[in-house]
């Protein structure tokens, strides 16, 4: 297969990660009682940011050895 | 319960990469091969992950917290007693067979090994079992999306279908299992939170343990049963789940788990679209290991929300009983500010449309190969099956769309699941034991062993009864799942010996017909040189190790 699939992977978690993590750094404080007092958008909006980029690397180290990943 | 944009946006960016990888798969599906099997391409880890994402559906997700809430920690035996052995014997001792064989589908393995009828026999329960478990997994989702956020279960349910069936048509099997592999790391990121949000909410493990034993004590059971897995094990009635140790480690363990685990086409598939032997082989086995440590992200949020909010918090069915169901969606709804919101509902409708797709794969594959190709229209070229393959996925769709009405039947999602399985699943898994090692299992056999073992468990099932429920000539069992899993055991029992009977006295084939599908009739597989952690049969080995350490640490 010449998709490889860490590359979709590590796009949807990379945005939904700076998606997250923007909107923690934004958002009203209020909102975060719920959640025990944890900025978890923020916290695990920065954890998904890092899993996508790592997927990506991933698949930038195999596409330049050349294999596809698959 | 409202939602924000920023959950719109997650929910909607999910969307369109699920889409986007059915979309930029379309171009790679040139054969019936590829989009059936992904052309056997596949590497480990992707198979794998959808080994598990695939069953990951609305029974896996919002069915083991309620069975979390409902029956506690014992839930647990459906990983660690049931789906992690089974798996590690499908992969070590199984496989070699399925893809050694090239068979196509589970039913055509059934073909090779006996004969025509036994595989019809299979290929067409499978396919309406398959359409009936997508049913249920879109209709608890039009339920779920209906009752926690008011949208229509009309929309909810033929939207999410259109969905799916989108990326399945266009992409087939590889789109399937991608988006199976997106899905499981969604519902990881989903649903993680939520259990150490919900630990920590309730004073971690030692404040669980506390909480729990009140609502235990208050149903008149000892204060351990909800968290400990085997203590309360030694009579029926001592537990919430009204089985004792034999009838879960038999009928849940032996009949059910590995019946599931090693003979049903929707996971198996996923092996066989692996790259090499050694890579199926692997499949099973690899995916053993995040599969092992999932009752603390799908049964631990019951648990919880069976402590934070009580019986009563749950709130009741249409039929008046507590909405086990719930049990999740209120925790999220509780512990998720916007945001993470989106996200966990993300992982929601990820993991009802991984089930359903992975249920329509499976159904285009043996409806091509198994029925059509066999009873219909042999003979004709690969593009015509190609195309008979997407059509299959349009009208599997359709047909599920009707099971999902169907299943508003039912209340609880796992209880009626289980009651399928019994029947079809159950006597199947002997029929597997004894064509893949006792050569001498004749066609006959099997085939009448299969209809035995499906009458036994519908005979069984018609005979006894359920605490409570309607008048029965036999048996009253405490609880649906005891009734499932004795039922399974009847099943499986009766399969076997039948099987072993008629073939006895029927002429068996050919060893020379036989090659490649028997144990005693098939080279081994020798892997010199190979690391231990490539090798099946030592991870397999370390996998049970660590499930054994997890029976003892939670007993």
């Amino acid at each position: 297969m010449a998709l490889d699939l860490r590359v979709p992977i590590g796009l949807l978690f990379g945005l939904l990660g700076l998606l997250l993590a923007g909107y923690g750094l934004v958002s009203d404080p209020g909102i975060y009682q719920k959640s025990l007092g944890i900025n978890v958008n923020a916290w695990w909006g920065v954890v998904m940011l890092a899993f996508g980029l790592g997927m990506l690397g991933l698949a930038w180290r195999a596409g330049r050895r050349g294999g596809d990943g698959t | 319960m409202q939602l924000h944009p920023i959950d719109y946006t997650i929910i909607a960016l999910y969307f369109v990469f699920v889409l986007g990888i059915g979309v930029a798969l379309k171009r790679f599906v040139k054969t019936g091969l590829d989009f059936f099997l992904s052309g056997r391409s596949l590497a480990t880890w992707i198979t794998a992950l959808a080994f598990i994402s695939a069953n990951l559906g609305a029974q896996e997700v919002i069915g083991m917290a309620a069975s979390g809430a409902k029956y506690g920690i014992l839930t647990s035996h459906f990983y660690w007693v049931g789906a992690i052995p089974a798996m590690v014997f499908v992969g070590v001792f199984m496989m070699p067979f399925y893809y050694g064989s090239r068979a196509r589908s589970v039913p055509e393995y059934l073909r090779l090994r006996f004969d025509e009828k036994t595989r019809g026999v299979n290929a067409i329960s499978f396919a309406v079992m398959t359409l009936f478990s997508s049913g249920i997994s879109m209709y608890a989702m039009g339920l779920l999306f209906q009752k926690f956020l008011g949208w229509d279960i009309n929309y909810s349910i033929i939207i999410a279908a259109l969905v799916v069936l989108a990326y399945t048509f266009l992409g087939g099997l590889t789109s399937s299992i991608y988006n199976e592999v997106v899905q499981f790391f969604l519902i990881v990121f989903g649903f993680l939170p939520l259990s150490v949000l919900g630990l920590k909410a309730v004073g971690w493990w030692p404040g669980l343990q506390a909480k729990l034993a009140e609502t235990s004590a208050a149903s008149g059971f000892a204060p351990g049963v909800m968290t400990e897995s085997w203590k309360h094990l030694g009579t029926a009635s001592a537990n919430p789940m009204g089985v004792e140790w034999f009838g879960m480690a038999m009928g849940l363990g032996f009949v059910l788990s590995f019946g599931y685990w090693c003979t049903d086409f929707l996971v198996v598939q996923r092996a066989m679209a692996a790259k090499s032997m050694n890579a199926a082989r692997r499949t099973p086995i690899v995916a053993a290991i995040p599969k092992m440590f999932f009752p603390f992200l799908v049964i631990l949020p019951g648990m919880v929300a069976l402590a934070l909010f009580g019986q009563a918090g749950l709130g009741l069915t249409e039929a008046g009983k507590t909405d086990y169901n719930m049990a999740l969606p209120l925790l999220m709804q509780k512990l998720y500010p916007p945001g993470l919101l989106g996200l966990g509902l993300t992982a929601l409708l990820a993991s009802f449309m991984s089930g359903m797709a992975g249920n329509v794969t499976a159904f285009n594959t043996v409806w091509t190969y198994d029925i059509y190709q066999t009873y219909i229209r042999p003979g004709a070229d690969d593009a015509h099956y190609l195309w008979m393959g997407r059509m299959a996925t349009i009208f599997g769709t359709v047909l599920s769309i009707a099971t999902a009405y169907v299943a508003m039947m039912f209340n609880n999602i796992m209880d009626l699941l289980q009651l399928v399985f019994s029947f079809i699943n159950a006597p199947l898994f002997a029929t597997f034991l004894l064509g893949m090692f006792w050569a001498r299992a004749t066609p006959n056999g099997a085939f009448w062993g299969l209809l035995s073992g499906t009458g036994a468990a519908a005979l069984h099932y018609g005979l006894t009864g359920v605490t409570g429920g309607r008048a029965v000539w036999l048996h009253v069992y405490p609880s649906d799942m005891a009734q499932n899993f004795w039922g399974a055991i009847a099943a499986w029992t009766a399969c076997f010996v039948v099987t072993i009977v008629v073939s006895l006295f029927t002429r068996p084939r050919l060893p020379e017909e036989l090659k490649g599908l028997v144990y005693s009739l098939t080279p081994r597989v020798t892997e010199p040189g190979l690391a231990w952690y490539r090798r099946p049969a030592a991870l397999g080995v370390v996998v049970l190790v660590v499930a054994v350490l997890l029976n003892l640490y939670f007993r």
